[in-house]
């Protein structure tokens, strides 16, 4: 800051708008993106599941998708061969 | 085994061309096998910026197509024994960047070479979605500047969702960010976001700071990766970033304005 702009008042700075600005968005941004809880469920699923039926990390996917107006959460498991 | 890494971003125009060239150059100069992509089909500069524009015969997507063999495509840097480049098509569009094709060549490259850097296209279609599905490692090109960030942190949301690493259900993408274009001085005078800004908007780990410098037009200009400007700032500012990347420690530097004389700082400068 120089001598000039000292005297005149300090304005607000422009980036310290920019990052307020940015903060904002990309937390707005973020709340819309898959949720970051996925790979926890997916492990506790994988937990529960297997106390019943013996299932493998590969054969267990979960999924969040948006559909229109829903938000879909998908599930699939994929049952070891019996025989 | 390769380890592959994109260099994305985004927001076009914020440096990943330059700092594939740089990056791919310094891995080299370590003595690592290396290959470098160019993922930005129809636009075709990384050959330019690598001064190889000239000894292009056959391209990444007649290798796609199978109209020449990879190692026809490959062009071995004039400077560097260990660096290959292989060029994109300027005639073609992305759709030629087929997933299994982008596979097949991946594939092909990973005993061949230490490092792959795939020098990602702007935006978040498909080029951009192909030349990071394979990627282990990524360096997140970003200027401090309002949207520039806000795209490196979607890309950051589509690393993390559509990656190959992602969709395998593996360990992640590991995310590097790569402050480009810098100006300390601009910094300082409260005009543009600081790294220490930046780093807090992300939230991932910094791998470097690139300042801005005439010194990437001269080298641009003659067709020289950035990293062979001897003496110059962003020669040693790229040299940081491939230390830090394999590993070692490194202070950050020309993150601080030079001492501004008296008078400049008197009047505003
Ligand atoms: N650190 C820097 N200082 C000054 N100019 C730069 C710097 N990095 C890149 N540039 C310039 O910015 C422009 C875009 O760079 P480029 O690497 O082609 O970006 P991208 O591949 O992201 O589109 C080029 O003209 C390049 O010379
Ligand atoms: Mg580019």
């Amino acid at each position: 800051m120089s001598f000039l702009d000292y005297f005149l008042g300090s304005r607000r700075k422009s980036a310290s708008v920019a990052k307020d600005r940015l903060k904002l968005i990309l937390a707005h941004e973020r709340s819309d993106g898959t949720p970051d809880f996925l790979p926890a469920l997916q492990e506790e699923l994988l937990a529960v599941i297997g106390k019943y039926i013996p299932v493998e990390k590969d054969q267990i996917s979960v999924n969040m998708e948006r559909r229109g107006d829903f938000e879909v959460l998908e599930l699939n498991v994929l049952f070891p061969d019996q025989h | 085994m390769a380890k592959i890494v994109v260099v994305t971003s985004g927001k076009g125009g914020v440096g990943k061309t330059t700092t594939s060239a740089a990056f791919a150059s310094g891995l080299a100069i370590r003595g690592f096998r290396t290959a470098v992509i160019d993922f930005d089909v129809g636009l075709r500069n990384l050959d330019l910026v690598m001064g190889c524009e000239r000894r292009v015969v056959y391209d990444f997507i007649n290798v796609i197509q199978g109209e020449a063999k990879l190692q026809q495509a490959l062009i071995r840097d004039r400077m560097l024994e260990k660096l290959f480049i292989l060029p994109t098509s300027q005639t073609r569009d992305k759709e030629a960047l087929t997933a299994e094709g982008v596979a097949r060549v991946m594939d092909e490259l990973h005993g061949e070479f230490d490092y792959v850097v795939c020098d990602s296209p702007a935006g978040i279609e498909t080029g951009a979605l192909r030349a990071l599905y394979h990627a282990d490692e990524a360096i997140v090109v970003t200027n401090p500047e309002v949207s520039s960030v806000r795209d490196s942190d979607r890309i950051l949301g589509i690393l993390a969702a559509k990656s190959r690493r992602a969709e395998e259900g593996k360990e992640p993408v590991r995310e590097h960010l790569l402050l480009t274009r810098y100006a300390p001085r601009r910094v300082q005078g409260g005009e543009m976001l600081s790294l220490e800004d930046v780093k807090e908007l992300l939230r991932i780990p910094l791998l470097g700071v690139i300042p801005e410098s005439e010194t990437i037009l001269q080298a641009s200009n003659q067709g020289i990766p950035a990293i062979h400007m001897k003496g110059s700032e962003v020669a040693a500012a790229y040299e940081d970033v491939v230390a830090r990347f394999l590993g070692e420690e490194k202070p950050l530097r020309f993150t601080q304005p030079e001492k501004p004389s008296f008078l400049k700082r008197l009047f505003g400068g």
